[in-house]
């Protein structure tokens, strides 16, 4: 029973709330050129089946290519920033101030140097998404026990052998956490850089249709993206579950006192 | 006997903090030596510069016949915290420092077998054999610290190097853990330096017990237990003459108190 209503639980709200906006739209008599309602939003999801997805295809393509640059690039980042001090002191200030920066004014800049397309695509949900990689995997190497630390270097390990048999496995649970955030992270990323310069994708989709007052369509677009992020959100939570059970055992009971 | 470790006037100085001052100490070859004081007379200092993870500041730390300023690779460590690593089963876990350790790192393909067998003997020793499979958060408290045990010998290790490796168990466990190691070392016959607040524990198990001093920390006083037989059980607690020991070393370390002093903090001065 708690199993079921564990399960069901999202898809009960979800349509909750969607009936909730569905009777407010029909109640209030709100226009669909301010807020659709969902069949509205259905019917030109329905309509538009192709135009979505040529440009949904487009956005998936640019995130997940971006996405896996920030994978590769974050973890390594991350090893490096964790496991030396030398590495910590100089690239962490870089680091912040790097991702202080707003990516949507970095965009024209990428559109000057690699022109429209899916270039800037890419690099911009690369930039949103690899720093909490980074931040994330540096933090599993950097919180090594000392004492575990001590046993290793005792044994003659070098600086390398602690990070590669200890580091590295236990900065796992830490690198799935942040993957859940960046590959949301990457849509973000994509659909802004194709809002502001593309031909192609949602972003530029949901432009062209706010700029002919086809609201409808700018909500299906959204729609899309949503969707799109929770599929990869749970694919990469049933990868994490897979390589980390040991760090969420959860129910799982111990034997002995 | 030839001394294995031999401290000769060493100080470590954290900063400005002076944690062990003209630290005196020997330990011969195959015995076993405890050292008690009072909380923060830098017994983890010690643990540090034998095992030569932290250079003295001045003296000398000599191990084996040589002044040590590195890591010796002669040594095991187990902790309070058993720090177990928790995707590895407990066989893999007993089996890390063989793919550390040289030249073992080397073989360890060739002769994981043996390797295998050899983790699996010490696991037996400790009563863990059944439970090589299992996963350390699914072994009970005293079960890991044995895991651990096992991890710090598997590498036959000639100085076993131990900091409160009972302090987080339970009474009833902490006892039959002294038993565990005390087969284990009167079988091997490693070297063995065991730092702890037990008083009692450091009786039971060791050949000599120093005593340290409150911070900066040096040896006031060592005891020598020759007179309660090996193997130790039961009858050792039951004896007048290590009741007597206990009740002098607890006299010692009373008496490296800091005084306490009522009246600058009734006055509410603040030092």
């Amino acid at each position: 029973m708690n199993k079921t209503l564990e399960h069901g639980g999202p898809i009960f709200l979800s349509i909750a709330l969607l009936l909730a906006w569905e009777l407010a739209c029909k109640a209030f008599e709100i226009p669909p050129f301010v807020l659709p309602s969902p069949s509205l939003i259905v019917e030109a999801l329905n309509e538009n089946l192709y135009i979505i997805w040529f440009h949904s295809s487009q956005t998936l393509l640019t995130t997940v290519v971006g996405f896996a640059f920030a994978v590769i690039f974050g973890a390594l980042l991350g090893i490096a920033v964790g496991s030396s001090r030398l590495a910590y002191s100089s690239l962490y200030p870089l680091l912040v101030g790097f991702n202080s920066l707003p990516k949507v004014a970095i965009v024209p800049i990428l559109v000057v140097w690699f022109g429209i397309g899916s270039v800037p695509a890419i690099i911009t949900a690369f930039m949103l998404s690899f720093f909490p990689i980074a931040v994330n995997v540096a933090t599993g190497l950097a919180t090594v026990e000392p004492e575990l630390r001590d046993v290793l270097r005792s044994l003659g390990a070098s600086q390398l052998d602690i990070v590669h048999k200890i580091g590295i496995p236990r900065s796992m649970p830490y690198l799935f956490a942040s993957l859940k955030i960046s590959i949301t992270l990457a849509f973000v990323g994509s659909v802004i850089s194709e809002t502001l310069a593309s031909n192609r994708g949602i972003g530029t989709l949901m432009t062209q249709a706010s700029a002919n007052f086809r609201i409808p369509l700018v909500f299906a677009g959204l729609a899309v993206i949503a969707l799109m992020g929770v599929v990869l959100y749970v694919i990469f939570a049933l990868i994490e579950k897979r390589m980390t059970g040991w760090a969420t055992r959860g129910a799982t009971f111990g034997i002995g006192g | 006997m030839k001394n294995l470790v031999e401290l000769i006037d060493v100080s470590l100085s954290y900063g400005k903090t002076l944690a062990v001052s003209e630290l005196v100490m020997k330990v011969p070859e195959g015995s076993f030596a405890a050292v008690v004081g009072p909380s923060g007379c830098g017994k983890s200092s010690l643990m540090k510069l034998v095992t030569g993870l932290t250079p003295a500041t001045s003296g000398a730390v000599v191990v084996d016949g040589h002044e040590i300023s590195a890591p010796v690779a002669i040594v095991g460590m187990a902790f309070q915290n058993p720090n177990l690593l928790p995707w590895r089963t407990t066989l893999e876990n007993v089996m890390l420092p063989l793919e550390v350790v040289r030249p073992e790192r080397h073989q360890f393909r060739a002769r994981k077998q043996e390797f295998r067998d050899r983790a699996m003997n010490l696991l037996r020793i400790v009563g863990l054999d059944a439970f090589a499979d299992h996963y350390p958060w699914q072994l009970s408290g005293g079960m890991q610290q044995r895991a651990s045990l096992c991890r710090s010998l598997i590498h036959q290790p000639r100085l076993l190097m131990l900091d409160e490796p009972f302090g987080a168990l339970d009474a009833f466990t902490r006892e039959e853990l002294w038993d565990v190691l005390q087969a284990i070392w009167m079988q091997q016959r490693f070297t063995a330096i065991l730092v702890t607040h037990d008083l009692r524990e450091a009786l039971y198990l060791a050949d000599d017990v120093h005593v340290m001093s409150n911070r900066p920390g040096r040896v006031v006083r060592t005891v020598g237990t020759a007179e309660f037989s090996r193997p130790r059980g039961e009858k050792t607690f039951l004896e007048p003459a290590f009741n007597e020991s206990v009740m002098d070393l607890r006299a010692d370390i009373r008496a490296q108190r800091m005084p306490i002093d009522v009246k600058s903090s009734t006055s509410g001065e603040t030092i």
